[in-house]
C-alpha cells in the first residue's frame, strides 16, 4: 500500500502528483528531492532506491532521467513498490509511445487517468495495459520520437542514426496511425547483458549472461503465439556449483542456470519441445528472463601494457580485438581506464588512418577514455597513450609496478546488434492464423550489451 | 491529487505564478458554462487541462471550484474525469462548495454506463469531507450490489475510504459484513482482493475495541479461507497474489503434509518474473518450514537460483531490493551460499550501497575452500578508486582473517596493504593488524616488523593512530625504537586533537615504561604532566589515576595497566540475535532494507494491517531495543584498548538482558525460589530505557570497585503452576499466534545441562517435574527447539514458551507469551531457574 505517487523532472519539478491516502504531508516531493540531491556531501554516493525520512519511506526508480516516486508510512514490501513504479513507467510508455519529460507534460491528463485506475486508495488495482484500455479515454498526444531517448531495453535498437526496422517500438498501443490503419506486427527481442572479469593474466575470473526475451505486440485480436527455443536447451546446472565451468563450450548445448517467465506464458510444451505458448497482452513485457554462467566466448579480448618511458613518463598500450565474425559490427564502444593520480598529461596516438575514434583524458578524475563508433568483427584496434607525471612525484616511487598498482582496471561498454553470446535462439515464432491472408510482420532481433566488462591489469 | 496551492515553492520560469492566469481562466470557464455551442467540449477540455496543470505544479486554483462544477454538466467522459480529479483535490479545503458537487456525482452514480457509475462513486468517496458522509451510504450500498465488477471494485475501496472518514457510519451501515460476503462469493478476483485489503484494514483497526472484529480478523487466517484463496491464486493479478501470499504467511498449518501441499501449490510462483511475487512466496516457504530444520535448509537451496536471477534481471532498483533479501539469507546461513561467492563479486559500475552489501556477503561466506579467491578479489577492491569501498574491502579482509583459523596468507595480504603507501589503506590496515594481534598474538613477530617501518607521521586518522600507539605500547619490548616514537608523540601532545589518541598514548607510555623503564621514564613524566593538564576530562582523569597508582606502588600499577592478556576469541556482534530474528520475521518488507525491525521506523498506527502487536507486544519490543545498548557499550569498550582482553570477554558476556547471570548452581535441591531472588534482581528492570543495570555492572566490574550487584528491592511474587496443566496443540498454536511476545531473552545453560541434552526427551521430563509441559520438540545437536506451556495454579491462565537451545554455545533463546502479561516476568524467572537445574538432579 502506498500513500502518494509522483514523477519529478531532473530539476525537481512535479510533473504529476497523486495523493491517494492523505497520510503524508504535502511537502514530500520537496523533501524527497532535496534528500536525493544532497545524499552525501561529497556527491560521490547516490541515494539508495529506498530511504526513510521522519517515518515516511520514499521509493524511487529512475527512468529516462525522470524520478518515479512513491511514499508510504507502512512497512510494505520494497520489491512490490519498486516493481510497481517500474510497471507504471512501462504502462505510461505503452500509452504515450515515448516516455520523456516532454511527452509526460503533454499528456499529463492521460497519465492521471492511468494513475486513477492503477492504484485506488493506495492499493494496486491493475497494471495491465490491456485491461486499462477500457478505462482510458484521453487520446495520447504523440511527441516526435526521433530526438528522444526511448525507454527500456529495446531502446538499444535505436542507437545512433542507424535505426532497426520498424519504428513501432515508439508507437502507442492506443494511438491510431496516420491513415487510420494499424500495422500488424510483433517484436521479439533477445537482449543479453554480459558481465565478465578478466584477471591480470587474461583468463576469465567470472562471467555471466543475463538475458531477457522481450516482446511487444501490435497484433489485433490477441492471437496465440508459440515461441520455440533451442531444443537442446536445459535449465539448472544440477548439483554442480554455478562457478564450476564445465567444458560445455563448443558442445552446442545451451544450459541456463535459472529462468523466470511472464504470467501469460504457458509452459505445457516447454519440457517437451522447448516452446513457450502465450497470448501476448498489449504493450511491452519480458516473456522470459534467464541467467547463465556457462562458459562463452567473450566478444572482446583486451590487452593492456604499461611501461616506463623516460623520466616521469610512461606509456600505456591498449589493444582490443573483436572475437566475433566480420559480418557483425559492434557500435558505441567505449573503453575507460583510471590512470595514476599523479598523471598530469596524456597524449594519444591512434592507428594511422582510423576514423570514428575519439580519445580523451579526463583531468579531474584522471581517466583515460577511448570511444569507437564502430568495431567490426575480427579486427584489432590499438591505442597508445603517453603519460606525463607530476614533478612533485618522488623518484623512488616511480617504477612500473607502482604505476600499475594505481592504474586500471580497463572497463568496456558496447552494444553488438544481431549477435548473442549464449547461442539461445528463437527457432520460430508462430502466430495462430486467423485467415490464410493474415501474415503480420514479425521481428526477431538479437543484441548483446556489456553490463560490466572489466579487464584487470 | 495534486498538492493544493498552499505550497510555498517559488515559481520557476516555466511555471507561471498564477494570479492573473487564474482569474483569466475563471472568466473563460464562466463563458462556457451555459454554452451549448458545438465544439464547446473541446474548448472546455483545453481549459480544464490548464486548471489541472496549474494544480499539479502547485498553483492554487481552488477559487475556480464553482465554475468547474458548473461546467461539469456534460456527457464528455474526458471532461468528467478531469472535473472529478479537480473536485477530489479541493473538496477537503472547500467543504461548503463540495456540497455543490454531491448532486451531480450522485446522479452520475446512477448513470447507465458502468464506467461513469464507477468513476462517480470513486470521486464521491474521495471527497474526504466528514459532514457529507451521509450522502455516501446510499450510492455505496448500490455500488456493492452493482452488476458490473468495475463498479463493485470501486465500491469496495469506497467503503474503506468511508471508514477512514467516519468509521461509525461505515460500521453502522454494516458494510464490513457485506464486504465479507463479497469476498467469499464474488466472481471477480479483483473485487475479492479489494475486499481483503479493506477488511484487513478495518478489522485490524476495530480489533482493539471489538471482540467480533478481532474474531473476524482471526478468521482471515483460518484454514477454509486460506485454502479458498490459495486454490484460486492464479486467477488473481500479480499484485493481488502478493496480498494473498502475505496473508498465507500468517497461517499456521496443522501438520507437515499440509505444509508440503501449500509449498507444492506455490512452487511455480518462484518462477514468476515479478520479484514481489517471488519474494512473497519465499517468505511463505521460510515461515512454513521454520520448525522443520532439514526442509528449511532445502528451501534455502531451492530459492537460491530464483533470487540470483532476480538480482541480475530488472532495474538496478529492483535488483537492490532483492539483493538486500539475499544478503539477509546469506548472513543467516552463509554455508548454504559458500559455493556461490562469485555472484557476490562487485561490479565496477555498481552503486556503493550495492557493493557494501556484497562485501558483507563475501565476508560471511568465506570458508576454507574459497577464502583464497575471496581475499584475492577483495584485495583488488582495495586499490579501487572509490575510497569508502576500498576501505570496507580492507576491513572485510580483516574480518575474514579474524573468523578463519588458517590466516597465514591473509596476514601477508594485510601486511602488503601497509606497504601500499596510500594513507587510507595504511590507516585501515593498521586497525586490522591491531585486532588481528589481539586474537592471534602468535603473529606479533611478523606484524611488528612491518608496523615498525611505518612512520607515525604518515598516520593521521585517529583510529589508525590509536591502533599504532597501542601496538607500540603492547610490543615495546620487540620494537627497537618504540620508546622514542612514543616520546616524539608525547612531545607533540598539544597538536594531537583526538582525545582517543591521547588516552591511548597515556596507556602505551605506561606499558612501555614497565618494559623499558630507563628509556621511557622521562617521557612518561612528560606524558603524565601533559595528561593532567589536559582539558579533556577523561584524559585528565586517566593521567591522574596513573600518576597516583604509580606513586602508590609500581608493581600494582603494572598489574592494573598491563596484566597478562588472553587472546580474544570472538569479537562482539553489532546486532543482537533478537533484532536479527525480528528482521527475519519481517522478510519481504522494508525492515530488511533498513536492517531494522519495523518498530524502529514506523509509527504505531501504521504498523500494517495484520501485525498482531498491541500495547503489550510493544513493551517486549522495547526491551529488545534496550538489548542493543549494552552491546554497543561493549563495542565502545572494545575500542578502548585500555581494557585487557580478559576483561572484555567478561563484559561481553554480560551484554544480554539478565542472561549473563548464570544462576549459581544449587546442588541441594532447594525450592525453586531460592535462586529466584538473584535472577530477579537481574531481570526485573530491563525496561529502564537506555540504562540497563548490566551496563553499569560492567563498568563497576571494570573498575574493580567491588560494589555488589544491585540489591533486590522487591521480593518476587510467588507464582505457582498447575502440575496437571493441559492444552491441546491447536489451542496452543492459536494462542501462540495471537499473543504478543511478553518476554524474550537469552539464558545460559549449565555445562551439566548441555551434557544431559543428548536427546530432547531428557529435558522434557525435567521440565515436567517443574510443571512446565512440552507440546512440541525437535532438532538435533547442536540445535534443539522446544515449545512449552504451563498454567497458573487454580487459574486457566497460560504461559507459552518457545525455547531454542544451542548446545555448542550453551545458550537458550527463550520467547515467552502469556495470557496474563503481568505475571510473565515471574514465570520467566521460574522457567529460567527450572532450566538451570537441568542436568544437575
Amino acid at each position: 500500500m502506498i500513500s502518494q505517487f509522483f514523477v519529478l523532472s531532473q530539476r525537481g519539478d512535479n510533473i504529476v502528483f497523486r495523493d491517494y491516502r492523505g497520510e503524508v504531508a504535502k511537502g514530500s516531493a520537496e523533501i524527497f528531492f532535496r534528500k536525493v540531491k544532497f545524499w552525501k556531501e561529497d556527491g560521490q554516493e547516490g541515494a539508495p532506491p529506498v530511504f526513510n525520512v521522519d517515518g515516511v519511506s520514499y521509493f524511487h526508480v529512475k527512468v529516462v532521467g525522470l524520478l518515479f516516486v512513491a511514499t508510504t508510512r507502512v512497512n510494505v514490501s520494497p520489491s512490490l513498490v519498486l516493481e510497481l513504479l517500474q510497471r507504471i513507467a512501462r504502462v505510461i510508455k505503452d500509452y504515450l509511445g515515448v516516455l520523456s519529460e516532454d511527452s509526460l507534460r503533454k499528456n499529463f491528463v492521460l497519465v492521471y487517468e492511468l494513475l486513477d485506475e492503477v492504484i485506488d486508495f493506495g492499493y494496486m488495482q491493475t497494471t495491465s495495459t490491456e485491461v486499462l484500455k477500457s478505462y482510458i479515454f484521453n487520446e495520447p498526444i504523440v511527441v516526435d520520437a526521433a530526438r528522444l531517448q526511448p525507454l527500456g531495453p529495446a531502446a538499444i535498437f535505436m542507437q545512433g542514426t542507424k535505426r532497426m526496422p520498424g519504428t513501432a517500438i515508439t508507437k502507442s498501443v492506443v494511438a491510431n496511425e496516420p491513415g487510420g490503419r494499424k500495422r500488424e506486427e510483433i517484436f521479439v527481442d533477445i537482449i543479453e547483458k554480459i558481465s565478465v572479469i578478466f584477471s591480470s593474466s587474461g583468463y576469465i575470473l567470472t562471467s555471466e549472461i543475463d538475458g531477457t526475451i522481450q516482446m511487444k505486440s501490435y497484433l489485433t485480436g490477441n492471437p496465440e503465439i508459440r515461441l520455440a527455443l533451442n531444443e537442446d536447451l536445459s535449465i539448472g546446472r544440477g548439483g554442480e556449483s554455478a562457478n564450476d565451468y564445465r567444458s560445455s563450450y563448443g558442445s552446442g548445448a545451451v544450459i541456463l542456470d535459472d529462468c523466470n517467465f511472464h504470467e501469460s506464458v504457458r509452459l505445457d510444451g516447454f519440457d517437451m519441445d522447448r516452446t513457450l505458448a502465450l497470448v501476448p497482452p498489449d504493450g511491452e513485457f519480458p516473456v522470459m528472463n534467464y541467467r547463465m554462467t556457462q562458459e562463452f566466448k567473450p566478444p572482446f579480448h583486451i590487452n593492456c601494457l604499461i611501461e616506463e618511458a623516460g623520466h616521469l613518463k610512461a606509456e600505456v598500450i591498449l589493444k582490443v580485438r573483436a572475437e566475433f565474425p566480420s559480418n557483425i559490427t559492434a557500435n558505441t564502444v567505449v573503453l575507460e581506464m583510471p590512470l595514476p593520480k599523479y598523471t598530469t598529461r596524456a597524449s594519444f596516438e591512434l592507428e594511422p588512418g582510423v576514423t570514428g575514434q575519439r580519445t580523451d583524458f579526463k583531468g579531474a578524475n584522471k581517466k583515460l577514455e577511448w570511444d569507437l563508433e564502430k568495431f567490426v568483427g575480427g579486427v584489432e584496434h590499438t591505442l597508445r597513450a603517453k603519460l606525463t607525471f607530476s614533478q612533485e612525484l618522488h623518484e623512488l616511487w616511480f617504477n612500473s609496478a607502482n604505476i600499475i598498482k594505481e592504474a586500471g582496471p580497463v572497463s568496456m561498454t558496447f552494444t553488438i546488434p544481431m549477435y548473442n553470446v549464449s547461442r539461445l535462439q528463437v527457432k520460430y515464432l508462430q502466430i495462430a492464423k486467423k485467415s490464410s491472408s493474415y501474415n503480420p510482420y514479425r521481428w526477431v532481433r538479437y543484441v548483446t550489451q556489456a553490463n560490466s566488462y572489466v579487464a584487470r591489469i | 491529487m495534486a498538492p493544493p496551492a498552499q505550497s510555498q515553492r517559488s515559481p520557476s520560469p516555466s511555471q507561471p505564478s498564477g494570479k492573473s492566469e487564474v482569474s483569466d481562466l475563471k472568466l473563460q470557464l464562466r463563458q462556457l458554462a451555459g454554452s451549448r455551442a458545438p465544439g464547446v467540449d473541446d474548448s472546455k477540455r483545453e481549459l480544464f487541462k490548464k486548471v489541472i496543470s496549474y494544480m499539479t505544479i502547485g498553483i492554487d486554483v481552488s477559487s475556480l471550484f464553482g465554475e468547474m462544477v458548473m461546467c461539469s454538466a456534460t456527457s464528455d467522459i474526458v471532461l468528467k474525469k478531469m472535473c472529478y480529479l479537480y473536485v477530489g483535490n479541493y473538496a477537503k479545503v472547500n467543504p461548503d462548495l463540495a456540497l455543490l458537487t454531491i448532486n451531480f456525482l450522485q446522479r452520475d452514480c446512477r448513470d447507465e454506463d458502468p464506467m461513469i457509475r464507477g468513476l462517480a462513486l470513486r470521486s464521491l468517496c474521495s471527497l474526504r469531507v466528514a459532514n457529507l458522509v451521509e450522502y455516501l451510504v446510499g450510492p455505496l450500498g448500490s455500488g456493492l450490489k452493482d452488476s458490473n465488477s468495475y463498479v463493485r471494485m470501486v465500491a469496495v475501496m469506497g467503503v474503506l475510504k468511508l471508514y477512514h472518514i467516519s468509521a461509525s457510519t461505515c460500521i453502522d451501515a454494516d458494510f464490513p459484513s457485506i464486504l465479507k460476503h463479497l469476498m467469499l462469493h464474488d466472481s471477480d478476483t479483483q473485487v475479492v482482493a479489494n475486499c481483503l485489503s479493506a477488511l484487513q484494514e478495518i478489522w485490524s483497526a476495530e480489533a482493539s475495541t471489538s471482540e467480533e472484529a478481532s474474531r473476524e480478523r482471526e478468521a482471515l487466517i483460518s484454514k477454509p479461507f486460506i485454502y479458498y484463496l490459495l486454490n484460486r491464486i492464479k486467477e488473481f493479478c500479480e499484485w493481488a497474489q502478493c496480498l494473498v501470499l502475505e496473508l498465507v504467511t500468517k497461517y499456521v498449518p496443522s501438520d507437515s503434509s499440509e505444509i508440503f501441499d501449500i509449498m507444492n501449490l506455490l512452487e511455480d510462483r518462484l518462477q514468476h518474473a515479478n520479484g514481489a511475487v517471488v519474494l512473497a512466496t519465499i517468505r511463505v516457504f521460510l515461515q512454513l518450514t521454520l520448525s522443520m530444520t532439514d526442509v528449511h535448509q532445502q528451501v534455502y537451496e531451492r530459492i537460491k537460483a530464483p533470487l540470483l536471477t532476480l538480482v541480475s534481471s530488472g532495474s538496478p532498483e529492483q535488483s537492490y531490493a532483492v539483493l538486500s533479501h539475499l544478503h539477509l539469507l546469506v548472513m543467516r546461513a552463509p554455508y548454504v551460499f559458500s559455493s556461490d561467492y562469485k555472484h557476490f563479486y562487485c561490479q565496477y559500475n555498481e552503486p556503493s550501497y550495492v557493493k557494501r552489501l556484497k562485501l558483507e556477503m563475501l565476508t560471511a561466506v568465506a570458508n576454507e575452500s574459497n577464502t583464497y579467491e575471496i581475499v584475492t578479489e577483495l584485495c583488488e577492491y582495495a586499490a579501487n578508486v572509490d575510497i569508502p569501498i576500498a576501505r570496507e574491502s580492507i576491513r572485510a579482509v580483516g574480518k575474514i582473517a579474524l573468523q578463519q583459523y588458517d590466516v597465514n596468507a591473509i596476514v601477508d595480504r594485510l601486511l602488503q596493504f601497509l606497504e601500499m603507501e596510500k594513507d587510507y589503506v595504511t590507516a585501515e590496515a593498521l586497525v586490522l593488524v591491531k585486532d588481528l594481534l589481539r586474537k592471534y598474538p602468535q603473529w606479533s613477530h611478523d606484524c611488528i616488523a612491518v608496523v615498525g617501518n611505518i612512520s607515525s607521521k604518515n598516520v593521521q586518522e585517529p583510529k589508525a593512530k590509536a591502533a599504532l600507539i597501542w601496538m607500540l605500547g603492547e610490543y615495546s619490548q620487540d620494537m627497537q625504537d618504540a620508546p622514542y616514537v612514543l616520546e616524539s608523540l608525547v612531545e607533540n601532545w598539544d597538536e594531537e586533537h583526538s582525545a582517543e589518541v591521547r588516552l591511548h598514548l597515556l596507556t602505551a607510555m605506561m606499558k612501555c615504561f614497565f618494559k623499558r623503564p630507563p628509556e621511557t621514564q622521562s617521557a612518561l613524566g612528560a606524558a603524565l604532566a601533559a595528561g593532567i593538564a589536559d582539558f579533556h576530562q577523561d584524559v585528565h582523569d586517566r593521567a591522574l589515576f596513573y600518576y597516583r597508582i604509580l606513586r602508590y606502588n609500581v608493581s600494582v600499577a603494572e598489574r592494573v595497566v598491563n596484566p597478562p592478556k588472553q587472546a580474544v576469541s570472538v569479537f562482539a556482534d553489532t546486532q543482537s540475535s533478537e533484532i536479527k530474528d525480528r528482521i527475519f520475521d519481517e522478510f519481504n518488507s522494508l525492515s530488511v532494507l533498513y536492517q531494522k525491525p519495523s518498530y524502529m521506523f514506523t509509527d504505531k498506527e501504521h504498523r500494517g494491517p495484520l501485525e498482531f502487536a498491541d500495547e503489550l507486544g510493544n513493551l517486549s519490543i522495547g526491551e529488545a531495543a534496550n538489548n542493543v545498548v549494552p552491546t554497543q557499550m561493549v563495542e565502545e569498550n572494545d575500542k578502548d584498548l585500555l581494557l585487557t582482553t580478559s576483561e572484555k570477554e567478561e563484559t561481553k558476556g554480560s551484554r544480554n538482558n539478565g542472561s549473563a547471570y548464570s544462576v549459581p548452581y544449587d546442588g541441594s535441591s532447594t525450592s525453586v525460589f531460592a535462586s529466584q531472588t538473584q535472577i530477579e534482581s537481574a531481570v526485573s528492570n530491563p525496561t529502564l530505557a537506555g540504562h540497563s543495570p548490566q551496563a553499569s555492572f560492567a563498568i563497576d566490574d571494570l573498575l574493580g570497585l567491588g560494589i555488589p550487584a544491585a540489591p533486590a528491592v522487591l521480593s518476587p511474587p510467588q507464582l505457582k503452576l498447575n502440575t496437571k496443566a493441559a492444552l491441546d496443540p491447536s489451542t496452543f498454536q492459536q494462542k501462540w499466534r495471537q499473543l504478543p511476545v511478553a518476554l524474550s531473552q537469552e539464558i545460559s545453560v549449565s555445562p551439566q545441562g548441555v551434557a544431559a541434552l543428548t536427546a530432547p526427551q531428557a529435558l522434557l521430563r525435567h521440565m515436567q517435574s517443574h510443571s512446565i509441559h512440552c507440546i512440541a520438540s525437535g532438532g538435533q545437536s547442536p540445535n534443539f527447539k522446544f515449545f512449552f506451556f504451563a498454567q497458573k495454579f487454580e487459574e486457566s491462565s497460560n504461559y507459552l514458551v518457545e525455547c531454542v537451545i544451542n548446545t555448542s554455545s550453551a545458550k537458550a533463546q527463550v520467547k515467552i507469551k502469556a495470557d496474563d502479561q503481568n505475571t510473565s516476568q515471574d514465570f520467566s524467572t521460574l522457567f529460567e531457574s527450572a532450566l538451570s537445574k537441568f542436568g544437575t538432579s
